[in-house]
């Protein structure tokens, strides 16, 4: 992949973090009764980070779950020649719950309908809104985000890339073009 | 782990990368099975016949059971009932069923080598779910998946012991030759009418037909049934006397590992070559190998059915 231009800085980043932390408890007037689920892999970190932040302004941190959807897609004959699946790990009862369900990147919305199809098989959230980091444009579902980190139109045949400290080892976002070594 | 995984036929060109793969995804098959909602949408559209040209209750039901809680279609066969009643032959009924475009057979045959020739006629995937004395993968694969889950114990520091009618026992042979991949050191005992001497040239095998040192330091005990159907004249003087020097009882594993666990692949004949009591006790493995039957099998088909050029 070759590297096009910075979308977000690791102080951008975490200040879009902040901001979606803040809006995520202004809309649900408070802290009660909310839980964050982190998509397997970098959406995990993500609900990490907003569960801290939201601890930090508000008395209490609302429980983080994984959510791991490779059984739920609907393109498993195509992604890869072995799927890997991973654990899903959501340690509460998410009946009754405002749930935010948290990811980097937002793009063909086919990774969310296969977490609301994963979501509504372990019980009945009282709302299920969604969060990303980066909404980079091309939809082939009628789903949009609660909570955009930055909007950024994009081409198809262009990578946006999150990075993650607890992934990657650094923070920030880049788009750049498919190369010879597409990551 | 490079090329489409097709067949599993028995362990062998099945890499160890392969094996703890399917472990890894048998642990989150096992948690779907936990939820209210004990379903997935995995193979969708997925085709699974299971051709059973032998008795069997648990195996054909938790293959049955693994493939629709993965949301694919299930046609079952058995020998009564169907065409293959009629004489059909089994190439004949493969080729009906694969113009009805089955994705996936799982194949019981007392016949060896009976899922091999199914593999040679078809390009679905397949499934050996036991064919003679000779392969039982699935068997084998929960196994350690139960041993692993309840102990904990790395395969690289585990001594397996099988004990019983090895000759005539396909689980035996997948058993040794999974375990004994994993790293697991394993010992087969037994009379030694019913314990084939080829075993002993598996990497890792060690025959022993005196119980005691068998049992020496072994981590992993397993029972296994006399199967008086296959056996032929002469093999053994009788029940109560394998019994009374093969038996598996609390006091003859006082030298085996202090937390040894005791398996027994089914169907047992309780007080016969296990102590019924062991069987129930806390050693026992038995109701957790039966509960990872479905997991197992789900890992399997999930492995053979999904990704790219699967179909």
């Amino acid at each position: 992949m070759t590297v096009k231009a910075i979308l977000l800085d690791a102080n951008e980043l975490d200040r879009a973090l902040t901001r979606i932390a803040h809006e995520i408890v202004e809309s649900a007037k408070g802290a009660e009764n909310l839980a964050l689920v982190g998509i397997h892999t970098r959406g995990v970190p993500i609900a990490e980070r907003l569960a801290d932040r939201i601890a930090s302004f508000e008395a209490v941190r609302p429980p983080v779950g994984k959510l791991d959807i490779t059984l739920y897609r609907d393109d498993l004959t195509e992604i890869a020649l072995q799927p890997v699946v991973k654990r899903t790990e959501v340690d509460f009862d998410i009946g009754g719950m405002r749930l935010v369900l948290c990811d980097d990147v937002l793009y063909t919305g086919r990774t969310a309908r296969a977490a609301l199809d994963a979501l509504v098989d372990m019980g009945r959230p009282a709302v299920i809104q969604y969060a990303v980091l980066v909404d980079r444009g091309h939809r082939e579902l009628p789903i949009r985000a609660d909570y955009v980190g930055k909007n950024v139109p994009t081409r198809r045949d262009e990578v946006v890339k999150v990075r993650l400290e607890e992934v990657d080892g650094e923070d920030g976002v880049v788009l750049g073009v498919r190369g010879e070594d597409p990551t | 782990m490079s090329e489409r995984f097709r067949r599993l036929l028995d362990f062998g060109g099945v890499d160890v990368d392969r094996i703890l793969a399917i472990l890894e995804t048998t642990d989150v098959m096992a948690q779907v099975l936990q939820r209210p909602v004990k379903r997935v949408p995995a193979l969708q559209g997925f085709t699974v016949a299971t051709l059973f040209f032998e008795d069997s209750t648990r195996t054909r039901l938790s293959f049955e059971r693994a493939a629709r809680a993965q949301s694919a279609d299930v046609m079952a066969f058995a020998r009564g009932g169907t065409s293959l009643s009629k004489g059909e032959s089994l190439r004949d009924t493969v080729a009906t069923l694969d113009a009805l475009q089955v994705d996936a057979y799982v194949v019981r045959h007392p016949a060896a080598g009976a899922a091999h020739q199914v593999a040679s006629w078809t390009d679905a995937a397949v499934i050996n779910a036991g064919d003679g004395r000779r392969a039982h993968p699935t068997q084998a694969l929960l196994d350690a998946y139960a041993y692993r889950e309840a102990t904990g114990r790395p395969f690289e520091e585990t001594r397996l012991t099988i004990v019983g009618d090895v000759a005539h026992s396909r689980v035996a042979r997948s058993d040794a030759e999974l375990w004994q991949r994993l790293g697991a050191e394993v010992v087969l005992c037994g009379p030694p009418t019913l314990l084939p001497h080829e075993l002993a040239a598996l990497p890792g095998v060690r025959l022993e037909t005196r119980l005691e040192p068998a049992l020496d330091g072994a981590h992993a005990v397993m029972a296994l049934r006399l199967q008086h159907e296959r056996m032929d004249a002469g093999r053994i003087h009788s029940t109560s006397a394998y019994a009374e020097r093969y038996q598996l009882t609390e006091e003859r594993l006082a030298n085996a590992h202090p937390d040894a666990v005791v398996l027994h692949p089914g169907p047992m004949n309780r007080d016969v070559e296990i102590d019924g009591a062991l069987a129930d006790g806390p050693r026992s493995l038995i109701t957790r190998q039966v509960a990872a039957g479905v997991p197992v099998r789900m890992a399997v088909l999930y492995h053979l059915l999904v990704g790219k050029g699967s179909r």
